[in-house]
């Protein structure tokens, strides 16, 4: 597929270095000369230099014969300003990154009279995949399926745990749970496993089930499953705002800390219920002062990396709280991973994500067939939710007669509503949602599952 | 250094040389010529091992511009080696160095020989001496890529050092479809060139050799004569084709999806036109006495200035016999070159436009001092590392010209056969003055001049920097 990218930031670069994988045509177009110029040396794509919303521009990117618009700049009216010229230029489908909570109110107008495909905002999103992990602090990561009926939780096993030195299969029998554990990262190794592997300490497991089971099977391990009831968050950005606004409405008490006195007081005319208090985040007496201890979760939402990074860091070492962090731009994944931090969160990789989702279904010629998209485990498994269609061929075969490809789980089959973790005599049904959880990436359709 | 996907690249080379010597072969099958049993030979052992070297897979896919630039490097020096071998198994060219010497003349479009009976070869022979020309004109590793699913970043580094010019202008997002759309071009310009030519009245294998030679801008003739003897229909059509391969491709990729406004923006192509135009009235002028009349005089003075300028270096008169202003304009025109991205060699046209710009520029910054003027080219604002590139490049080629000569001048000829020869193979034309005029050939020089001279015309063709980054102690240190 053709597709123009205006802005290559964080974001705009996340979703060049995965489209790209897949084996797109990409035109970036951004107005400094050497991020172009790094882009071009790194990926196969075609470089601009301009503004993205001028027409002359847009028209040496060929944007009249593309098929994607993906305005991701940092500035929500430029963005909306490009997706709406290159409408009139004669694309079909634009995409544009809204982050602003004023323009956000009244999304779905500016949707519709914009002709918009899709608005991704990055901060909301993030502010959302935040305020499930506070349901369940002991996950490192959640993603939900069927349109929240299905969870994929990602969850470290700890020495003392009782999953330690267990064979799946066990697993299974102990706790008489219907839960599937899909992914298995040990150091720097994936395993889809089967039911003969055994889990040791440190392993990453990624549970997969309809989440009434999944609370069920960590009681049953012994892993708290309270919610967080407090929370303390550094930052009061854009996402601090969605966040703090998702806690309150769950209950869960609220404390930002920003340096900006202005910030601070906007913040507590929209978020009332919430504590704002106004100074330095990284000021060790004020953390402390404030309750860092005794605090049962931490959010860091700085706008630097390094200073999320300390700050969680410091968190860990001075309470137990459960410990999120928001990385922005830094590559380096492996190490902050390994230093144990609880919970990372990567704005950029979201909103791949999400962007990634719409162009696998819209390059499907049988039309939109992939329902949710995630990336888990560093971009090294997918898991896809796909919906059956009538002309299916995988409709009415048992699962043990089809010939999966190598590295694939079917998960789970939401069948009208009832969620199916399936064995070999399970049939797909048409209108069912299949979950399919693979090492290999780029499937646009079910029937990629099978030889 | 990624050693495996290197290697595994050069793997893919090999095979694709074999398959370009079945060609030979089949000629060789049409006229009965005993010597086609070296080609199949050479052209099965290459596909052999090619294909066995491509079962070892790249452990890696790290590819960075240095990787680029060495593959492209050993890439050409992989196919001179192995190119020159059915030379000396069919007793053409009975010496190893010689033979490497003419595969590389042709691949980097040199077309200056070493032979100096060229009528004496096989057909089959002939026809593998001039398609080298024609493959590399546009480059190996270009057709490699529109063909082959290599995919990854790492298409772009091999493209940029492939490719002639000071930046590559990519037409479309995918490295492959540029690489596709470029042999498309070349293809279809080569077609309307044998197309012509038969219509001229050659026989279908002179037609398609010629313009193997012309669109490639190479030079290597089928005649001893070059094109001297042919009438002058042909000669008007081999003009022609010249002139368009020296131009930049990308402009034919604009005339294709119909922007022809942009195309009168470029600087470098009004520039070449102009030179050319001013060129051959300046030399007609000035040899107008040793014609007939004028008509012939402007004839063949815009034949030597095109083919000197687009880099080929077919010649219908011995240039070398004109009156030293004449020659001095073409040894000038031998530096210049064609345009960037085009199938020709020399410093190119757009190289030497910045930096007379530039050189306007530190001029007019020295009379007002605290001037900003920020160079333009084809109406946009020129990045300031291409500025800077074209400086070094045209240090590197004084350096390389002058220590070339040096070298060359071991053998004791004179200082006009030195200069020239060093200048013709540098520049890729062929022909040069005095000893290496158009009558002569390079047979004469010493083997380790030859093995110079390779080098030069190496370096030429890919732009100077694989050679010298290959060269460079320091790309093989950890």
């Amino acid at each position: 597929m053709k597709i123009v990218i205006v802005g290559c930031g964080n974001v705009g670069s996340a979703i060049v270095e995965q489209l790209s994988g897949e084996g797109h045509e990409i035109t970036i177009i951004d107005e400094k000369q050497d991020l172009v110029s790094d882009m071009v040396n790194s990926y196969d794509l075609l470089g601009i230099v301009g503004n993205g919303a001028v027409y002359s521009v847009q028209m040496e990117a060929g944007v009249n014969e593309a098929d994607l618009l993906i305005a991701v700049t940092g500035k929500d009216e430029l963005n909306l300003l490009c997706c709406l010229i290159a409408r009139k230029a004669g694309v079909h489908h634009t995409i544009a990154r809204v982050s602003n909570p004023v323009y956000y109110k009244e999304i779905a107008y500016i949707k519709e009279e914009l002709g918009l495909s899709l608005v991704i905002n990055p901060e909301l999103a993030v502010a959302g995949e935040i305020s499930r992990l506070l349901k369940f602090p002991s996950a490192l990561k959640i993603d939900t399926f069927a349109k929240g009926r299905v969870e994929l939780v990602k969850y470290r096993i700890h020495e003392d745990s009782l999953l330690c030195n267990m064979q799946l299969k066990e697993v299974r029998f102990k706790f008489a749970s219907d839960v599937l554990i899909c992914v298995v990262e040990r150091g720097d190794e994936i395993f889809i496993p089967d039911g003969n592997f055994t889990l040791l300490a440190e392993d990453e497991i990624t549970i997969i089930a309809s989440s009434t089971r999944i609370a069920s099977f960590f009681r049953k391990i012994k892993v708290p499953t309270m919610r967080a009831k407090d929370v303390m968050i550094i930052g009061g950005g854009e996402t601090s705002y969605y966040l703090a606004k998702f806690l309150v409405d769950m209950g869960i008490k609220v404390k930002i800390i920003e340096r900006s006195k202005e910030k601070c007081e906007e913040l507590s005319e929209l978020i009332p219920e919430a504590m704002i208090i106004c100074g330095d985040g990284t000021d060790k007496d004020l953390l402390l002062e404030e309750g860092l201890v005794q605090t049962e979760s931490f959010v860091s939402m700085t706008n630097f990396d390094e200073e999320n990074i300390m700050l969680s860091l410091y968190a860990k070492s001075k309470s137990k709280a459960k410990i999120i962090t928001r990385v922005h731009r830094i590559s380096y994944d492996e190490i902050i991973d390994n230093m144990n931090l609880g919970s990372i969160v990567y704005p950029k990789y979201i909103t791949a994500e999400n962007i990634i989702e719409f162009v696998r279904a819209m390059q499907n010629s049988v039309g939109s067939n992939i329902e949710t998209l995630y990336k888990l485990n560093d971009n090294r498994v997918e898991a896809l939710e796909f919906l059956i269609h009538d002309d299916c061929p995988l409709v009415g075969i048992p699962l043990q007669n089809l010939k999966l490809k190598k590295n694939i789980l079917i998960c789970t089959i939401n069948h009208r509503g009832s969620i199916i973790t399936p064995g070999g005599q399970t049939v797909i049904n048409v209108g069912d949602t299949v979950v399919v959880v693979t090492t290999q990436t780029g499937f646009r359709d079910i029937r990629d599952i099978v030889e | 250094m990624n050693l495996s996907i290197i290697h595994y690249i050069l793997a893919s080379v090999l095979q694709f040389c074999g398959f370009f010597m079945l060609l030979p072969y089949f000629v060789g099958v049409y006229y009965r010529e005993p010597q086609r049993f070296c080609f199949l030979f050479v052209a099965l052992i290459c596909i052999v091992i090619g294909s066995l070297g491509k079962l070892i897979k790249p452990k890696s896919k790290v590819f960075y511009a240095k990787e680029g630039f060495v593959t492209v490097a050993l890439s050409w020096i992989l196919l001179s080696l192995v190119g020159a071998i059915p030379f000396v198994l069919t007793g053409e060219i009975p010496f190893y160095v010689d033979a490497v010497f003419e595969v590389v003349s042709g691949l980097t479009t040199t077309g200056g020989t070493i032979l100096s009976d060229v009528e004496a070869l096989a057909r089959c022979t002939q026809f593998f001496r001039l398609f080298t020309h024609w493959i590399g004109g546009m480059g190996v590793l270009v057709f490699i890529l529109a063909i082959l699913p290599l995919s990854g970043s790492y298409n772009m580094h091999l493209v940029k050092a492939e490719s002639p010019g000071p930046s590559v202008g990519k037409l479309v997002p995918k490295v492959k479809n540029m690489a596709r759309i470029l042999y498309i071009i070349y293809i279809v310009i080569t077609l309307l060139e044998t197309i012509s030519l038969v219509i001229a009245g050659l026989p279908v294998y002179d037609a398609l050799t010629l313009t193997f030679s012309t669109v490639g801008t190479g030079g290597y003739g089928l005649l001893n004569s070059s094109i001297e003897s042919y009438g002058t229909a042909v000669q008007v059509i081999i003009i022609l084709f010249m002139f368009l391969c020296g131009i930049n491709f990308s402009i034919y990729y604009l005339l294709l999806i119909r922007k022809p406004k942009e195309i009168l923006k470029s600087e470098e192509l009004r520039t070449y036109i102009g030179i050319v135009i001013v060129a051959t009235l300046a030399i007609a002028m000035n040899v107008k006495d040793l014609f007939q009349n004028m008509f012939e005089a402007v004839l063949h003075a815009m034949f030597q200035v095109v083919s000197i300028m687009t880099t080929t270096g077919f010649t219908t008169r011995d240039f070398n016999l004109w009156p030293s202003f004449s020659k001095m304009i073409l040894v000038l025109l031998m530096f210049c070159g064609a345009c960037a991205g085009s199938t020709g060699g020399g410093i190119k046209v757009s190289r030497l436009i910045v930096l007379v710009k530039s050189v306007k520029n530190e001029i007019v910054r020295m009379i007002h001092p605290r001037s900003v003027k920020r160079m333009h080219l084809d109406g946009r604002p020129c990045p300031d590392g291409i500025i800077q590139s074209i400086r070094v490049y045209l240090a590197i080629f004084v350096i390389m010209y002058l220590t070339s000569v040096l070298l060359v001048s071991f053998d004791n000829f004179s200082f006009e056969t030195n200069c020239t020869a060093v200048l013709a193979t540098f520049s890729n034309i062929g022909p040069g003055l005095d000893m290496v005029g158009p009558s002569g050939n390079y047979a004469a020089f010493s083997p380790f001049s030859k093995i110079v001279l390779m080098f030069d015309m190496l370096a030429g063709r890919l732009e100077l920097l694989p050679m010298l980054v290959l060269f460079s102690p320091k790309t093989w240190k950890k």
